[in-house]
């Protein structure tokens, strides 16, 4: 029996009573805090379901969890019609949208601005009122993106002549896909439909991804894990701010870009539309996000959550071991910065499968990489990486793939475990936009939220009952 | 209105290299701004600009020349002097209170582990939850290799028994459940003394044993003082800690002394502790509060918690070891029992002990009843002298206030002195009570000022006529700072002894008008 301790510097973890760590604050000792609280709020039947679920099998499905998390290799290798790619969109009139499943009564204001502006896109109504009364006389159908390896930021609005980004994960073989971003303002993601928004859509199809698609054939397929580690580097945490990944996108792809045979007024116009647009790769991203998700979907007894997503309306999770099986709760309203002229009551329940990549690490959970974005609403460098660390509480693993330089080169916090969220109370974060309630508007800020604990909860205690 | 403004004091002050970022120091002088009296203030960095928009704000000083762009100035107008100068040392507290705030080890965590993950090189971990949770946050710090210090009680036996043996077969230090008490490396942990490094090295398995007998050693200092919780000594548990604390004592070379304190455990651990002290060969002190222990090879024993500390200070000076009745010399106690009893009425012959620390409560039973005068207690000596701590005193009686009826739901007397001043008036409003006794324990995690809170207490006891003798446990270092609580204590009229033993002599001679000199040889 021999111990080190006597001839090291002593340094505390204080587990309980404040009034001993500012004692040993008060001798100058090296002391952290732990703000111990019961686990799971000290509700017994979530303790009793917990201790059930801190199994070895839960231990060992998880572990193939993460695995499947960290060797996913997504890669950028196609730009495709939504409807040669995506099954559903080849029959009468379906679209896609964010979230959970939803029928058109509940749909918030800016998705049924989205299928108005999709329906008007498509050619299936001439205006608002008659897109309106496709949807409502139910024959429009409704899908969502995710129950068809989609994501879309926003409103998620995705129809059959689109154009989607293929993206495919090589160490698992399956293929992901996402819209292209519009940019800001007033745009379909946010339920805007107007002139406006028509001609820009009826660019990206005729111009921009034609042109990125041949610039693409060019190039090669895109390595993202590669482009999205080092814009982490560059101050982006690749959901609200972009900026570093954009423009890493354009210069693999604008040298090609100009080799293509378009014409110097469309390859300039792309150009400017992508170096103008801070979002451009977000939604790059959030196909590469689904593609590892859906790697990790399925395994039994994993409590890996496997998608966080919003329509509008209701927020939804879901969670690796009960694979397609939503759990929802109430959409909450983020903690929005607003752009002028724009106050509380303008603000829609948070919106879009964006938080894919808080799901992955990303977003809010990158926080430490991107200060600029907690600045946004009211936080300092210290609170961007307090939500990090926060994260990291409810994470399995720290993702050396993808260090944060000032969080000391630690990996992000990746694999969401659903029984730390019980266990701590602790919802994960999401950074997101936020989008005007009423349809046909569009933006109105950034804002900042927790997920809503009831719908982990409701997963939670559904998932301990197949163990 | 203009002359309103220049007539109103101003002061400054530059924190020269000193840089910090804007929005601290807008929220610094948002805090000045709302400080009593305040009616403007400036907190900037003192680049050229900045001192521009302070001479527009009237909050321009001559001292402002000397700022340079990586120097603060703090400039705060007030409605007079006193509140001007209270407004700007305020504003200096500030820029240090957030500055420390900004040190990554303020950061908190929301679970056990996340903190270890985050501060690798932590090496104990003390935790204080509800007892239901203490295992398994203390199974956690040991399955990562890190030492325990569990003050949260009420852990199973066998959680216990299973932390232990975990910690034994790791090199891992686990102490308690139910250690209040622990300093390490001269850090003091819990209910616990700042006291000087030294040479003795400490165990016990008794919160204010450790805390009298290491605050008595504050001379020479200590080397570390290791609690084992109070069930260590159980026939279940067998000692572990306690073993495994000798031995780590043995083999550190700053320890040359042991001390080892507590109650008395069964035969069988007595033994086994014993010759696992024979075995470490340093010199080593045991006080069995009561249990007799004979000078034996390197084994030294030691009637009190005084008598352990004094002896074992004196190994350390090379001088012959004995034991201490008194410190003052007999004339001066005879003395000062005279002037105690000239004030006592005949009725008035028992003693009351109210005590916050249970192992001193017994230490001054078993003083008792060594001058043949047995002890009433809550928690006494033989069952025959229970008595419950609510009723009545009888005779002599003692009352440990630290038991689980008082601190259900209200801090240890240790901090909350509601129970022991509504005691003390109790007591003193009985007329066979000549003498109330009380021990008073400073140190981290006690009450900032036991003199203040118990003032209003003593003040009617001594009207009522009785005699109030006290032990003073703490050290100059301590957060109270022993001899201003002495003084406090004298003033109120307290008779103050160095230890709890001699404070308990004293008592039982007042109380026997010197009846019990014939017991204290």
């Amino acid at each position: 029996m021999t111990t080190k301790l006597f001839k090291q510097d002593i340094k505390v973890i204080n587990v309980g009573l404040a009034s001993f760590y500012e004692d040993l604050k008060y001798q100058r000792a090296r002391v952290t805090k732990v703000d111990w609280r019961p686990p799971a709020g000290g509700n017994l039947k979530l303790v009793q379901l917990l201790s059930k679920a801190e199994s070895e099998e839960v231990a060992n499905a998880n572990k193939i969890a993460v695995r499947k998390i960290v060797t996913s290799s997504p890669k950028l290798i196609d730009i495709k019609k939504a409807r040669d790619v995506i099954g559903v969109l080849r029959g009468n009139m379906t679209l896609l949208h964010s979230g959970p499943p939803i029928e058109w009564e509940r749909m918030s204001g800016p998705t049924k601005g989205g299928v108005i502006g999709a329906a008007i896109f498509e050619g299936w109504a001439s205006d608002a009122g008659q897109a309106e009364e496709l949807a409502k006389s139910g024959q429009i159908r409704f899908e969502t993106c995710h129950d068809n390896s989609a994501v879309g930021p926003m409103a998620g609005i995705i129809s059959p002549s689109m154009s989607v980004y293929v993206v495919k994960n090589e160490e698992n073989g399956n293929i992901a896909f996402s819209n292209l971003n519009e940019g800001v303002g007033r745009v379909l993601r946010y339920g805007a439909y107007d002139e406006e928004v028509q001609t820009r859509l009826k660019f990206m199809e005729d111009v921009l991804a034609p042109l990125l698609k041949a610039a693409l054939i060019i190039t090669g397929p895109l390595d993202l894990k590669n482009i999205m580690a080092q814009s982490l580097q560059m101050g982006d945490e690749l959901h609200t701010r972009n900026v570093a990944s954009s423009l890493l996108l354009l210069k693999e792809l604008g040298p090609s870009m100009v080799n293509t045979d378009f014409s110097k007024s469309d390859i300039s116009s792309s150009i400017n539309f992508i170096v103008k647009n801070q979002l451009f790769f977000l939604n790059i991203a959030m196909a590469a996000g689904k593609s590892i998700m859906d790697a990790a979907s399925g395994i039994r007894a994993s409590s890996v959550i496997t998608a966080l997503t919003r329509n509008g309306t209701d927020f939804g999770v879901r969670v690796s071991a009960l694979k397609d099986k939503w759990f929802t709760a109430p959409a909450p309203i983020p903690k929005t910065l607003f752009f002028p002229g724009y106050k509380e009551e303008d603000a829609n329940p948070d919106i879009g499968d964006s938080a894919i990549m808080e799901t992955n690490g990303f977003g809010a959970f990158a926080s430490a990489a991107s200060p600029a974005v907690v600045q946004v609403v009211g936080g300092d460098v210290k609170e961007a990486l307090r939500n990090t660390i926060k994260m990291s509480e409810i994470c399995l693993i720290k993702d050396k793939s993808f260090p944060i330089p000032q969080n000391n080169f630690e990996g992000i916090p990746r694999a969401i475990d659903l029984r730390r969220i019980i266990e701590t109370g602790t919802a994960p974060i999401i950074n997101t936009g936020v989008a005007n309630k009423k349809p046909g508007m569009g933006t109105v800020g950034f804002g900042i939220l927790d997920a809503p604990m009831g719908a982990f909860i409701r997963a939670f205690e559904e998932y301990a009952s197949t163990l | 209105m203009d002359n309103y403004i220049y007539d109103m004091p101003k002061k400054s002050f530059i924190s020269k290299g000193d840089y910090r970022d804007s929005v601290f120091l807008m929220r610094v002088n948002q805090e000045c701004q709302k400080l009593d009296g305040v009616k403007a203030c400036a907190v900037m960095m003192g680049t050229d600009a900045n001192k521009d928009i302070a001479k527009d704000a009237w909050l321009y000083t001559d001292e402002l020349a000397n700022a340079g762009p990586n120097d603060i100035f703090i400039v705060i107008d007030a409605i007079d002097e006193a509140k001007c100068e209270a407004a700007l040392a305020k504003a200096k507290d500030l820029l240090n209170e957030v500055d420390r705030g900004e040190t990554a080890e303020e950061m908190s965590y929301r679970t056990l582990r996340t903190a270890i993950e985050n501060e690798p090189d932590s090496n104990l971990v003390l935790i204080s939850t509800p007892g239901e949770y203490a295992f398994t946050e203390a199974l956690t710090a040991l399955n990562n290799d890190k030492n325990v210090m569990i003050f949260s009680s009420d852990v199973p036996i066998d959680d216990e028994l299973k932390l232990k043996q975990l910690g034994s077969k790791k090199g891992l230090l686990v102490m308690g459940p139910d250690c209040g008490t622990a300093i390490i490396n001269g850090i003091g942990l819990g209910f616990s003394n700042i006291v000087k490094r030294g040479p003795i090295g400490i165990v016990g398995a008794a919160g204010t044993g450790i805390q009298e007998v290491t605050s008595l050693l504050d001379d020479v200092g200590i080397s570390q003082a290791i609690g084992t919780g109070s069930h260590d000594l159980s026939e279940k548990i067998g000692g572990i800690t306690m073993i495994d604390g000798i031995r780590m004592l043995g083999e550190d070379q700053e320890t040359k002394v042991l001390v080892v304190i507590s109650k008395p455990p069964s035969p069988a651990v007595t033994g086994k502790i014993l010759e696992y002290l024979r075995k470490v060969g340093k010199p080593a002190v045991v006080n069995f509060i009561g249990g007799n222990v004979n000078d034996e090879g390197n084994i030294i024993g030691a009637l009190t918690l005084e008598d352990a500390a004094k002896k074992a200070l004196a190994i350390v000076t090379g001088a012959q070891p004995s034991a201490t009745i008194f410190s003052k010399p007999r004339e001066e106690l005879e003395a000062l029992i005279t002037q105690e009893t000239k004030r006592l009425s005949d009725k008035q012959k028992y003693v009351r002990g109210l005590f916050s620390g249970g192992t001193l409560c017994a230490e001054a039973q078993m003083l008792f009843r060594n001058m043949n005068r047995p002890v009433r207690s809550n928690v006494p000596l033989e069952k025959g002298l229970l008595i419950q701590a609510s009723a009545r005193g009888i005779g002599d009686t003692f009352i440990d206030m630290g038991t689980e009826e008082f601190v259900r739901g209200i801090p240890h007397p240790m901090i909350d002195f509601r129970f022991r001043n509504e005691r003390i008036i109790r007591e003193s409003q009985e007329d066979d009570v000549a003498v109330i006794l009380l021990d008073i324990v400073l140190g981290l995690g006690a009450n900032i000022n036991p003199a203040g809170e118990l003032a209003d207490a003593v003040a009617k006891a001594r009207v009522n006529g009785k005699s109030v003798i006290a032990s003073v446990c703490g050290t100059e270092r301590d957060p109270q700072s022993l001899h201003l609580q002495v003084s406090a204590l004298e003033k109120l009229g307290v008779i103050i002894l160095p230890s709890n033993a001699q404070a308990a002599r004293l008592a039982a001679l007042v109380a026997s008008r010197g009846g019990v000199w014939g017991y204290l040889k």
